[in-house]
């Protein structure tokens, strides 16, 4: 947890009663106050009143400007700080296509923002199903990250054997496979010392008595092939142009990704698993669509999720009113729904026997409104949502918004210590 | 509209239906081997996109519905309009102009893609100037076509500032006159509203046509 560095008595007090307090929410037992997250990610450089790129590429700043604010914040479980904003050289490494970044797409001081593309044609479904990892090979990474180019000359592996296994890997000496490979092992080697910076920042935290509040993220199978591979149209004209194999494809992805957040949780030691989720909102889809394409494999990832003992912490995104009563099927005691416009009344209404709430101050008041208008908004959902025995971790709808004046980060932190003791 | 026959009902039906193989495959056979007059099958998708945005506003349909249903406008727009023989002037008489982009630092463009959608079908004339627009953009762009309304989108909360500055640059330039301006994204609400001095803000493609409706005084 520390990688070794020392943690004092005090420190590790302080660490294990702050994450307590967040493993009684998920218990559904009332911990002895209401936990604050805190999830800033450009804000950080608002704080420190440098510039997105700067935050972006400089890993000792970032890591110092991460510190300071937690220790300044004090917050019971912070968000891995340094893996979701100094990316900037991995990026590059990777040549990564699907963000445009300061200095690539967007300027110096804006955040990074999503490349919204078809990645996948629609008459591709039957090759990814057939063979994911050779359509990932040849196809897919050469989409998305420029390092990758060039594996579209691998051999399909797949049916190589005895003398057609060693006559098949003469495409590796291919010159346009050895560049990508070399590419490939540079960017891998950036990314080490990347997640390096990572992992020290967390441990060093760790040290000091401020818990992680997870480092696993993982994404829902409708999701993952929404964003990442057809797009958002694509996908909305998939549900009537593509529909089996539409879910036969969320049926195999969710195998994956569960493995893969498993796998990934199981080795950080930390058990939350954070799921930012994009097409559940009640505007995006009828209920019969949430019901017959969203949430089935979502619901199986989140069960594996839990039988793996792990917590996993997906946040709704948008307005998901409508679908409270749905997504209400998990076993209590298990996992903490994150909302970000959600009316966290209504969700502790429906909710608060099954799941820990997370969230929801409104970015456009954190953003624009005023110290005071912060308290309130505080208070209120101390008041009607955890005073009320709603185990409710507070934050921000969706983290800091990165535009939020550090005065009302500040009101919000003493205003949780205020009204939620 | 006129009377329609039995086959044009049935085209209507199946453009409202989300049926896009049989609406697709009869438009063609209308078009390209029966003579049907294009503009009378344009003024039959209209009908169909009707029905479709109608079923949107009680909450039938969603997103994927339109998203589909502009496809198949397009689809059939695409193999009628170059059948059109006639002089132009045939066109439904428009509601209002509608000036819509993405304001400056923001890339997304679902949400304004589907309110210029949804504007259309609703009657309007809508020039869509894309993403990350700059404010001189905006300015040249509103002197140039003189809308009734100007919509400004945004998703990220960077689009607050952006649109703030943005309707100032409006209102500094003596652009505003009688246009109105309304906002609309993920994080808009009434605070971002009142923040930026927009009109109004919407939540949805249907709220962003009831406001067109009414301050170019046509019943919502």
């Amino acid at each position: 947890m520390t990688g070794g560095i020392v943690q004092t008595p005090e420190a590790k007090a302080a660490y294990d009663a702050r994450w307590q307090r967040v493993m009684d929410c998920v218990a559904l037992r009332q911990p002895d106050r209401m936990p604050i997250g805190m999830q800033p990610t450009f804000w950080l450089a608002k704080y420190a009143g440098i510039s997105c790129k700067q935050l972006m590429y400089d890993y000792e700043g970032t890591k110092a400007i991460a510190e300071r604010a937690v220790l300044e914040f004090q917050p019971d479980v912070h968000s891995p700080l340094v893996l979701a904003t100094a990316s900037g050289n991995a990026l590059e490494a990777i040549g990564f296509k699907q963000l445009n970044w300061p200095g690539h797409g967007v300027g110096d001081d804006q955040p990074f923002q999503y490349v919204d593309r078809e990645y996948m044609k629609p008459e591709e479904y039957d090759e990814f199903l057939f063979d994911p990892t050779g359509f990932y090979l040849q196809k897919y990474l050469p989409r998305v990250a420029g390092a990758f180019e060039g594996f579209e000359d691998l051999p399909s592996l797949p049916g190589l054997h005895y003398f057609r296994l060693i006559g098949g890997i003469r495409a590796f000496a291919k010159p346009s496979v050895r560049a990508a490979l070399e590419k490939v092992i540079k960017a891998a080697e950036e990314v080490e010392r990347f997640a390096a910076h990572h992992t020290q920042f967390t441990q060093r935290m760790a040290a000091l008595g401020f818990p992680v509040s997870y480092t696993t993220t993982s994404v829902s199978p409708y999701d993952f092939i929404a964003d990442y591979f057809r797009g958002a149209t694509g996908m909305m004209k998939d549900l009537f142009r593509n529909k089996d194999k539409l879910l036969e494809l969320l049926d195999k992805a969710s195998v994956f990704l569960l493995r893969h957040a498993v796998a990934g949780a199981q080795a950080s030691g930390n058990p939350v698993v954070f799921i930012p989720v994009h097409w559940a909102p009640d505007a995006f889809m009828s209920p019969k669509q949430f019901e017959t394409f969203w949430w089935p494999s979502f619901r199986r990832m989140l069960i594996g999720l839990i039988d793996a003992g792990l917590i996993p912490m997906p946040m709704w995104e948008a307005d998901c009113t409508k679908r409270l009563e749905i997504i209400r099927d998990v076993p209590p005691g298990k996992c903490i729904y994150w909302f970000e416009r959600t009316d966290m009344v209504r969700a502790f209404e429906v909710l608060g026997d099954v799941v820990a709430l997370r969230g929801n101050l409104s970015p456009s008041m954190m953003t624009t409104g005023t110290p005071d208008e912060v308290d309130a908004a505080v208070r209120h959902l101390a008041e009607n949502v955890f005073h009320k025995g709603g185990k409710l971790i507070l934050d921000c709808a969706f983290g800091i918004p990165d535009e939020t004046p550090v005065e009302n980060v500040r009101a919000m932190f003493d205003a949780a210590r205020k009204y939620g003791g | 509209m006129e009377e329609m026959t039995g086959q044009e009902r049935q085209l209507v039906d199946w453009l409202a239906d989300m049926n896009e193989d049989d609406a697709i495959d009869l438009a063609k056979r209308m078009l390209l081997e029966e003579g049907a007059n294009p503009l009378r099958v344009l003024e039959l998708c209209r009908a169909g996109m009707d029905i479709v945005g109608k079923r949107f506003e009680e909450g039938e349909y969603f997103l994927p519905e339109l998203v589909l249903a502009g496809e198949m406008l397009e689809t059939i727009g695409a193999i009628a309009k170059p059948l059109i023989t006639h002089a132009p002037g045939e066109e439904p008489k428009k509601l209002g102009r509608v000036l819509i982009g993405t304001v400056h630092g923001d890339l997304h463009d679902i949400g304004k893609n589907i309110v210029s959608f949804m504007l259309d079908i609703n009657g309007f004339e809508v020039k869509d100037i894309g993403v990350d627009v700059p404010v001189q953009t905006f300015l040249k762009e509103i002197d140039a076509y003189k809308p009734d309304v100007i919509g400004l989108s945004g998703f990220l909360t960077l689009a607050f500032d952006s649109m703030k500055e943005t309707i100032s640059a409006i209102d500094g330039a003596g652009l505003r006159g009688s246009a109105k301006i309304m906002i609309g994204g993920g994080q808009i609400d009434e605070t971002v509203r009142s923040y930026t001095g927009a009109d109004a803000f919407g939540t949805n493609a249907v709220d962003a046509v009831s406001l067109c409706k009414r301050w170019v005084g046509v019943a919502a």
